[in-house]
C-alpha cells in the first residue's frame, strides 16, 4: 500500500499483522541488493560463506514465510498521523495484530519484566506524529544491535573529541570499534547530531527507517555519511565480526538544534536483517 | 563425539550432535543446580522459535553476557563445545584450553540452523520460550571454529588488527 492512500481510513488488524508478517520474513530489497553487492567485493573465503549464508536464509524465509531470525526484536511502530483519525483505535489494532501475529507467524515472546524477569508476550513501543499524510512504519529491533548502540556526549576526552566533524566521526568509529562482531554485522547505522539525550535516541533509530539508497539532503551530511562508510569498512571487522571488507552497508546522519551546553551523538545500530516495512 | 580439541581457528565445520541451548537464565541455573545431563556436551547460545515441538528458527544470540558464568559452566560440566556469535573473552579462552572449543554460527541465520533441528526435550519449560534449555539434535550445521583449545581467538585477532587501523586513521 502506497503512504497516504488510507488517508480517512485506518489500518484493520489483519492489515497490521500482514504488515509483521512481511516485515519479519521479507529482508526489504535495498538491504538485500546490498548484501549482494558485498559478496561481489568481497575476497576472504570466510567472510564470502558468510554473506552467501545469509543470502541464502533469506531467500528460505521468503519462500517458506519464516522468520528471518529466531530474534523477531521489538516491534517499534512510527505513525504518523493527521486529528481525524482515532488514534485509540488504531492502537488497539496495534495490540490485537501483535498477538495475533506472535501466534501466528510466529514471533519470540520477547517482552521480559526486568525485575522478576517473567516473559509476557511482546509489547510494541509506539511513537506518533502529527502528519497530514497517514503512514504506517514497522521495525522489528533485534536485541544484539540495540545492546551495541550508543550515545556519546561531546567533548570526549579520552576519545579526544571535540564538538566538530572530527569528533563526531570519533565517536562513530569508536562505537563500531567497540561493537566488533557482536551486533551481527555488515551492520546499517543511524546517527543523530544535536538534541537533548532522548531525541538522539530516537532519531538515530529513525534513521534506519531511510532506503539505503537514500542520500541525505544535507551537503555537510551527506559527505559524512559517505565518508564515515568508508571508514567503518576500512576497519576490516567484517561479516560477522570474523573479518573481510564489510563492516557496515550503510551510514545514515540527522541532525537537530542542540543546547549551547550540550552535544550529543545518537549511535543506533541495526543487524543486516534490517527489518522494516511501512503501510 | 568429535575431537574438538584438534581444531583449529578458522576450521568450518558441518556439525551432527546432540546439544543443549543455553541463555543468561539457564547459565545461572546450571550453575545453582546439578543438571548432570548436559555433562561431557555442547552448549548452543540460542533463543529459539519452537512451535508444536518443531524448530522454526534458531540462530546464535551474542555470547560475550554469558563469559562471566562460562569458565565455571565448562569446569563443572566438563563441556567439550561452545556455540554462538561474537566471541567471548580472554577467561573463557583460559577455560577452553586443552579441553574445548568456542565456535561461531551466523548470526541471523536461523532458518538454516532450524531446518536441520529437532526438538527432543524442553527443560525449565517455566523459563519462557526463549531461556528454556532446550535439548536439541542438530545434523550439518555450519560453523566456524572461532576460540580453539590451544588458546588461539580469531577474535582477537581482528580485534587487534582493527585497533592498529583505527589508531592510524587519526
Amino acid at each position: 500500500m502506497q503512504p497516504g492512500k488510507i488517508k480517512n481510513t485506518i489500518p484493520t488488524t489483519e492489515a497490521i499483522v500482514r504488515l509483521y508478517t512481511v516485515c519479519a520474513t521479507e529482508l526489504p530489497g535495498d538491504v538485500r541488493e546490498k548484501l549482494r553487492k558485498s559478496l561481489e567485493k568481497e575476497e576472504s573465503d570466510t567472510a564470502k560463506h558468510i554473506l552467501k549464508t545469509i543470502l541464502e536464509n533469506t531467500d528460505l524465509a521468503k519462500k517458506e514465510s519464516k522468520p528471518i531470525c529466531q530474534d523477531t526484536g521489538t516491534p517499534v511502530f512510527y505513525i504518523s498521523i493527521d486529528n481525524t483519525l482515532p488514534l485509540d483505535e488504531i492502537k488497539k489494532h496495534i495490540e490485537a495484530a501483535t498477538k495475533q501475529a506472535t501466534e501466528k507467524i510466529p514471533l519470540r515472546p520477547n517482552a521480559t519484566d526486568p525485575i522478576t524477569g517473567t516473559n509476557t508476550g511482546n509489547k510494541p513501543i509506539i511513537h506518533i506524529e502529527q502528519s497530514d499524510q497517514f503512514r504506517i512504519d514497522l521495525l522489528m529491533k533485534g536485541g544484539g544491535s540495540e545492546n551495541i548502540s550508543a550515545i556519546y556526549s561531546l567533548p570526549d576526552t579520552k576519545l579526544n573529541a571535540n564538538r566538530d566533524i572530527e569528533g563526531i566521526k570519533r565517536c562513530v568509529l569508536d562505537a563500531v570499534f567497540h561493537a566488533q562482531g557482536k551486533g551481527c554485522p555488515p551492520y546499517i547505522i543511524g546517527i543523530a547530531i544535536g538534541g537533548n539525550i532522548e531525541q538522539v535516541a530516537h532519531l538515530s533509530k529513525k534513521q534506519l527507517l531511510r532506503n539505503l539508497n537514500d542520500r541525505s539532503k544535507d551537503e555537510q551530511l551527506n559527505k559524512l555519511e559517505t565518508e564515515l562508510l568508508e571508514n567503518i569498512n576500512k576497519l576490516k571487522i567484517g561479516p560477522m565480526g570474523l573479518g573481510g571488507k564489510t563492516t557496515a552497508l550503510s551510514v545514515k546522519i540527522a541532525k537537530t538544534h542542540r543546547h549551547p551546553a550540550s552535544y550529543f551523538i545518537g549511535i543506533s545500530f541495526s543487524c543486516w536483517a534490517l527489518r522494516r516495512q511501512s503501510l | 563425539m568429535t575431537d574438538f580439541t584438534k581444531l583449529n581457528v578458522g576450521d568450518r565445520i558441518q556439525l551432527s550432535a546432540k546439544l543443549f541451548t543455553a541463555r543468561d537464565k539457564a547459565h545461572l541455573y546450571l550453575l545453582d543446580n546439578n543438571f548432570d545431563k548436559i555433562k561431557d556436551s555442547i552448549i548452543y547460545h540460542c533463543g529459539p522459535i519452537i512451535k508444536d515441538n518443531k524448530v522454526i528458527a534458531a540462530g546464535p544470540t551474542t555470547s560475550s553476557r554469558l563469559n562471566p558464568y562460562t569458565p565455571e559452566l565448562i569446569e563443572k560440566y566438563n563441556i567439550k563445545a561452545i556455540i554462538g556469535k561474537g566471541g567471548m573473552d580472554e577467561s573463557v579462552l583460559e577455560a577452553l584450553r586443552g579441553k574445548a572449543i568456542y565456535a561461531s554460527a551466523i548470526g541471523g541465520a536461523a532458518l538454516v540452523y532450524a531446518k536441520n533441528m529437532t526438538v527432543k526435550k524442553q527443560h525449565m519449560p517455566e523459563f519462557g520460550m526463549p531461556e528454556s534449555i532446550w535439548e536439541l539434535v542438530v545434523k550439518d550445521i555450519p560453523l566456524i571454529v572461532t576460540m580453539d583449545s590451544k588458546g588461539n581467538s580469531l577474535y582477537d585477532d581482528i580485534l587487534q588488527n582493527s585497533k592498529n587501523i583505527l589508531e592510524s586513521l587519526y
